[in-house]
């Protein structure tokens, strides 16, 4: 069984949000970064599982980042993982990323590709999918619990009003989302062995760049809050209706 | 060249995402000097021609059972062969569960651009610029789209359903259909009626209210007020509420038109999910929480004591209308 394990770094949590150079650029300075939670929390945790459970799987980390994301991809390795790849590129776009990660799959031939649900900073929802579209490999998006066995893969997911089980025969793209795997802390003796776990440097392919951002900006903010008095709520279902129009 | 507008359905009917998908469509092809059609595949009992109100001339359909279920590589095969056929140039998609399947793979089938998340009109001006919701709703990115055929997958509730009126031309199409790869074994459907993602308006709790025993309040108030019940985090954590009530940063992000937060502080985490609400009102007893900074309407006081009186009030409203 070979496991690839799609993660991205991503600001903290808490990170305020700004931009520079003319709002192009995310304004990175005395940011904490972190691997993206949907792919640390799930997916990787999750694949983590399928390791202990199988140890002669091999895991393989993947990221599309420059070497600043380093510190981030060793956290991911103290967690479990038998080796990182990085793709030594700026993460594009969900397509570039999904591109380049294609082709490390395409040199290994993975039986499983776990992604996280999203990234929590640009939301795109999609590398899971771009690399099932470009592999051709069977898609399975929004996992909330996913069991092996043997080489079927049985994947309860999230639909349009709903959730669904679902089973399909690897290999396959799952998209991880709450619910596949709890989140775990990495140990003094992961923290120990990351240092000598293999994290290969990749040049990037040539892809051509689909999309592109050209610029940022923030929600305005808003007016101020109107206080209604605790002894009077129903002043608040007035407003709602009578001024707000909303109820 | 087109603006093909995917319209998804569950259970036979037509998504109120994709109504919203279907007049954006429609606005785009206007704006764009294209004509706008959809694409329904699958089988519905909705009458299909009605959907022209929304400014759908033409609604091509591929009628096979096959496709009401989700395999996203069997759908964008056949969406692919769609876009051949009606020479579409602008797809869009409810960026909803199944538009966030599919999307990407019919991006990667046609080499064709993907913003996701999208939540206003593109800017035509100067090539062809999309606004999307970034950093968990923190922020706007204004993204080009690069390539001939270029896709774009809506955000739920941001764009105003328009009827400017009509009725649609239904055309089958004969596409074939591959051999499923994903198979169903079961289905649950969630607890509340209507959709978290569409609902108009949320009814949210927090760890506030103490104990998931409390909630019924929160579910007289949302069922008064035809709105979906959400949570928090440490809600869904302790399993007060189940996971697919969690909004916020790392649960599901909404924008209804009215969200009610009872019981929550308003951590950023949470703030991230919820921030692209178009009003929000916050009822919690500590005067300091971050939530009333972000609110419109807000009530220092206790939420047992608060919310009873706003069921009530509700109670005299609607009676009176």
């Amino acid at each position: 069984m070979k496991i690839l394990v799609c993660i991205s770094k991503t600001p903290d949590t808490t990170a305020k949000i700004a931009f520079k150079d003319n709002n192009t650029k995310f304004a990175a300075e005395g940011v904490q970064w972190i691997i993206n939670p949907y792919d640390e929390w799930y997916a990787l945790v999750r694949a983590i599982e399928l390791k202990e459970k199988d140890p002669s799987t091999t895991l393989h980390l993947v990221t599309v980042a420059t070497a600043d994301a380093d510190p981030v991809v060793r956290k991911a390795l103290a967690l479990g993982g038998d080796e990182a790849i990085r793709v030594n590129a700026d993460s594009h776009d969900c397509y570039y990323v999904a591109a380049q990660i294609a082709e490390v799959a395409k040199q290994n031939s993975y039986d499983l590709i776990f992604t996280g649900k999203e990234t929590i900073d640009y939301n795109g929802s999609s590398v899971g999918g771009i690399i099932a579209g470009l592999l051709n490999m069977t898609y399975i998006s929004l996992a909330t619990k996913f069991e092996l066995n043997g080489t079927t893969a049985t994947v309860t997911r999230e639909i349009e009003g709903g959730e669904e089980t679902v089973q399909a025969a690897l290999p396959v793209v799952v998209s991880c989302q709450k619910g596949v795997a709890e989140q775990r802390i990495p140990n003094m003796k992961g923290i120990m062995g990351a240092r000598t776990k293999p994290l290969k440097i990749m040049e990037p392919v040539a892809i051509d760049m689909l999309t592109s951002v050209v610029s940022f900006d923030l929600p305005q903010a808003k007016a101020g809050v109107k206080l209604i008095p605790a002894d009077n709520p129903a002043e608040l279902v007035r407003l709602l209706h009578e001024e707000a129009k909303l109820i | 060249m087109s603006v093909l507008i995917f319209i998804d359905h569950t259970d036979g009917h037509v998504k109120k995402t994709s109504l919203e998908a279907l007049s954006y469509g429609a606005k785009v092809a206007a704006q764009t000097g294209n004509a706008a059609e959809g694409i329904l595949l699958g089988t519905v009992a909705d009458d299909l021609t009605l959907l022209g109100k929304y400014g759908i001339k033409k609604i091509n359909r591929v009628n096979n059972e096959i496709l009401n279920h989700l395999d996203p590589q069997l759908i964008a095969d056949v969406l692919a062969e769609v876009v051949k056929q009606t020479g579409a140039k602008i797809i869009v998609f409810p960026n909803n569960v199944t538009g966030k399947a599919i999307a990407p793979i019919l991006s990667a089938k046609l080499k064709a651009g993907l913003v996701s998340g999208v939540v206003s009109l593109p800017d035509t001006s100067n090539g062809f610029i999309v606004r999307k919701s970034v950093f968990s709703g923190k922020a706007f990115a204004n993204v080009s789209i690069n390539t001939e055929i270029k896709i774009i997958s809506l955000n739920p509730n941001s764009y105003q359903i328009q009827e400017p009126g009509g009725t649609a031309e239904i055309v089958s199409l004969d596409i074939p259909v591959g051999a499923s790869k994903i198979k169903a074994l079961s289905t649950s459907k969630s607890s509340g009626d209507i959709p978290l993602s569409e609902a108009e308006i949320v009814v949210s709790g927090g760890r506030g209210l103490k104990g998931p025993e409390n909630w019924g309040m929160i579910e007289e108030l949302a069922k008064l007020l035809g709105a979906a019940t959400a949570c928090s985090r440490p809600v869904a954590d302790e399993h007060w509420r189940p996971h697919n009530e969690h909004v916020g940063q790392t649960g599901l992000a909404i924008a209804p038109n009215l969200y009610i937060a009872i019981g929550i502080s308003g951590a950023i985490q949470h703030l991230a999910g919820v921030n692209r609400s178009k009003t929000i009102v916050v009822i919690n007893k500590d005067p300091e929480a971050p939530f009333f900074k972000a609110a419109n309407y807000g009530i220092v006081g206790d939420a047992f004591e608060v919310v009873p009186k706003i069921i009530q009030a509700v109670k005299q409203l609607k009676g009176a209308q």
